[in-house]
């Protein structure tokens, strides 16, 4: 059935004008749609992100170059990271949840439509407004244009005497901006998880994906919503003459770490837990195994939602506070260490016996799986306080946090890219393209950032534009320059891959991975009202039960 | 497979979900407590911080009167949305704009101290870190309630031309749920303001 509703789609499509079809888009409140949407915007700032992680690497090489001037080496890290963490790791991660999460919930479209197209468009402009300080960021003062003051934006570089003209205030409103759209699709992941669930679905029932983006968008309402409120604070610093952050008047820089932290530090795990949905679900499929220990890895992630919201100040060690609160926040940190292990072990667990096929959404995942743990290991170095003193604003933390994102979370994006791509697109991506991608950007990654710690124990601060020669630094700076540039080969090659595999990949079929969840149970790509008929799930793995109706899982749960 | 499909969802016997409406703004209360949260303990923070004048027991008057009425608007505006389930559309409509007129009473009241503080006692947000944060406080909370008003407002136009009955009371009860919020709020910013902070 689903095949012939969509080549009438498909004829339709065909012979329409690309206006129209270009307005069908800016228009679309589908849940696919937007999803796609996030996707391609999220994809478009990483490449831009990326050439300024080149710009800045490239500075780096050798003591003493001049291949960018300070003041643009401060705008390229501040916006480079700025792009990375809040308009290509969320918009990705919410473009799967639009994607998927009615998908495998056995729903027609999320909750509140309409304001899930707000909320991208939101986030949409949040980005335009950030880059759009490379032309307004001047005003009348010719002070410099893109923001350049590091991108958590401590005071008083954000005071009107240290940024004039309008960068810090692009930087301000794009973040406020992106964050109500966040909030919007945060809620509306909330809304429909809880309430659109198809009969049969209990929680006890629902794909691990749906659960850890419903403790995600837990935490991006409770995270997101005190940077808003902190930028709001600055903007009446910045215009109405307030005294939040200005010390002078008695105001205090160190409540804007405060503040800010409190949104940074649960917004590492926002941006994790989705690459844990990803990994729980791409792992037990190609192990041939059902996930190990479910219920414990819903725990562990609510367990990981609720300790990550007290750590913040694992950030601010370096700044005095007095020992009870680095006691604490060194504690907290350990702690939220034991859930993640025991996701760490569940997954190894699934792996564990499994008919294990390394498909390249697999190999991906492997390497997430042996990064994650090393991120984490010297993220509780960091956490040590006493530690955390030798080393804050050391590139032994840049090259801790690369690991996180780049080696963790964005390695399972990959994955998630290479194992969804086929039921987005009805292609499937080409896996020795695949390979070669996984290959080069491990060896990229690994020249990078493992590399990278070695500087930071030597005392190389983060931020700085250059450096002075016979320190020791220059060999491993080299390395990690020609790192870099592996990595965007090898992401070169994957949007290459992303783009050809579109028309020339093999036709994917339902359900090219055998897997046992909803969205495989539909066309690829699904028709624009997913299920013709709303399906009914007896178990965790409904496709299962459809595929061994001689040995159903519902018959032991 | 099968025949024409239909795209109204046919929910199943004995299977229920939460309202999806009520779960929203419930989300998003969530998220406002959180900013309120930081505007509060920005405020208690900075008490007694100031390094000029003038100080708040110096200036503040406590709003009692207007307080009650944004207060028990949330009690007029919950029976409003009983009568509007029970089909009682005179006694709906009197109420929910008797709701309106307590919290338009309200927004005065803070109108009148703000032109109060500013033209008689010179304290505007840039004065010192009070003026900072107790604007920024009390001006989130109104600004939330002027949401509100503007929102109780568009009901009251559609109830006046008729097209809110009581198939729209859970909808309503949704935008009550929001009132509720503000006026709770303004029972934390009442204390921090006029009773610890002074």
């Amino acid at each position: 059935m689903s095949s012939d509703v969509m080549t009438i789609q498909k004829a339709r499509t065909a012979d329409r004008p690309w206006v129209e079809s270009l307005h069908e888009w800016v228009t679309t409140v589908d849940h696919k749609r937007l999803g796609i949407l996030y996707i391609l915007y999220a994809l478009v700032c990483l490449v831009i992100g990326g050439i300024e992680a080149i710009i800045i690497r490239v500075q780096l090489t050798r003591p003493h170059l001049d291949f960018v001037s300070p003041q643009v080496f401060n705008r390229m890290f501040t916006m480079h990271g700025t792009t990375m963490i809040f308009f290509v790791v969320m918009p990705v991660l919410f473009g799967f949840a639009n994607y998927l999460v009615p998908l495998v919930i056995g729903a027609r479209d999320m909750a509140f439509p309409r304001l899930n197209a707000f909320s991208f468009w939101l986030t949409a402009l949040g980005g335009f407004l950030l880059y759009f300080s490379f032309l307004g960021g001047n005003g009348l003062y010719g002070a410099g244009s893109a923001p350049d003051v590091g991108w958590w934006a401590y005071a008083p570089l954000t005071s009107r005497a240290f940024s004039p003209g309008h960068s810090s205030d692009y930087w301000t409103i794009a973040l406020m901006v992106s964050g109500f759209g966040s909030i919007g699709t945060a809620i509306n992941i909330i809304a429909t998880i809880l309430c659109m669930r198809c009969p049969g679905m209990k929680l006890s029932r629902m794909p691990l994906l749906a659960w850890l983006y419903l403790i995600m968008a837990g935490m991006v309402i409770l995270a997101i919503s005190p940077l808003t409120a902190a930028q709001i604070m600055l903007s009446i610093d910045r215009y109405l003459g307030g005294h939040f952050f200005d010390t002078q008047a008695g105001g205090s820089a160190t409540l804007w770490m405060h503040f800010f932290w409190i949104f940074g530090h649960p917004e590492v795990y926002v941006l994790v837990i989705p690459a844990f949905a990803f990994a729980s679900e791409i792992i037990p499929v190609f192990s041939r195994k059902p996930i190990f220990g479910y219920p414990v890895m819903v725990g562990a992630t609510v367990c990981i939602g609720f300790v990550s919201m007290s750590v913040w100040a694992h950030h601010m060690f370096t700044i005095g506070m007095n020992s009870y609160a680095n006691s604490f926040f060194a504690i907290t940190t350990m702690a939220v260490g034991v859930p993640t292990g025991i996701k760490i072990f569940n997954w190894l667990g699934t792996m564990w016996g499994g008919k294990i096929q390394f498909k390249t959404p697999m190999l991906f995942c492997t390497g997430f799986l042996f990064q994650f743990l090393i991120a984490g290991l010297t993220g509780i170095m960091l956490g040590a306080a006493p530690f955390n003193w030798q080393l804050s604003g050391s590139y032994f933390v840049v090259a801790h946090f690369h690991y996180v994102i780049v080696g963790g979370i964005l390695f399972a994006l990959f994955a998630a890219f290479y194992y969804w791509y086929p039921k987005i697109t009805g292609r499937m991506l080409n896996e020795s393209l695949g390979k070669l991608h996984f290959w080069l950007f491990l060896i990229g990654f690994h020249l990078t950032f493992d590399v990278m710690h070695i500087p930071g124990i030597l005392g190389m601060p983060r931020r700085i534009y250059t450096y002075e020669p016979g320190r020791g630094w220059e060999l491993w700076n080299l390395i990690a320059t020609i790192g870099a540039f592996v990595q965007g080969i090898a992401t070169v090659i994957f949007v290459m891959n992303l783009i050809v595999s579109y028309w020339k990949g093999q036709k994917a079929g339902n359900d090219p991975w055998d897997a046992w969840t909803l969205e495989w149970s539909v066309s690829s790509p699904p028709p624009a009202y997913n299920f013709a008929s709303i399906p009914t799930v007896a178990s965790r793995r409904p496709l299962w039960d459809q595929k061994h109706p001689e040995d159903p899982d519902s018959r032991y749960e | 497979m099968s025949t024409a499909t239909s795209p109204v969802v046919q929910p199943a016997a004995g299977w229920t979900l939460p309202y999806r409406g009520k779960v929203a703004m419930a989300c998003l209360i969530f998220a406002e407590s959180a900013i309120f949260t930081i505007f509060v303990v920005a405020y208690l923070f900075y008490l007694g911080k100031s390094l000029t004048g003038p100080i708040p027991r110096e200036v503040l008057e406590v709003p009692i009167f207007y307080s009650v009425c944004l207060l028990s608007s949330s009690l007029t505006l919950h029976f409003a949305t009983k009568f509007l389930h029970g089909g009682k559309r005179g006694a709906f409509l009197g109420l929910w704009f008797f709701t309106i007129v307590l919290g338009a009473l309200f927004l005065f009241g803070t109108a009148q101290e703000w032109h109060r503080l500013i033209y008689e006692r010179g304290l505007t947000i840039s004065t010192n870190l009070f003026g900072t944060t107790y604007y920024a406080l009390v001006g989130l909370h109104g600004f939330h309630v002027i949401v509100g008003l503007l929102m109780l407002m568009i009901v009251l136009l559609f109830a006046f031309l008729g097209r809110v009955g009581p198939e729209q009371s859970a909808r309503v009860e949704v935008l009550s749920m929001y009132w509720h919020f503000v006026d709770a709020v303004w029972v934390v910013v009442f204390t921090v303001v006029y009773v610890l902070g002074r």
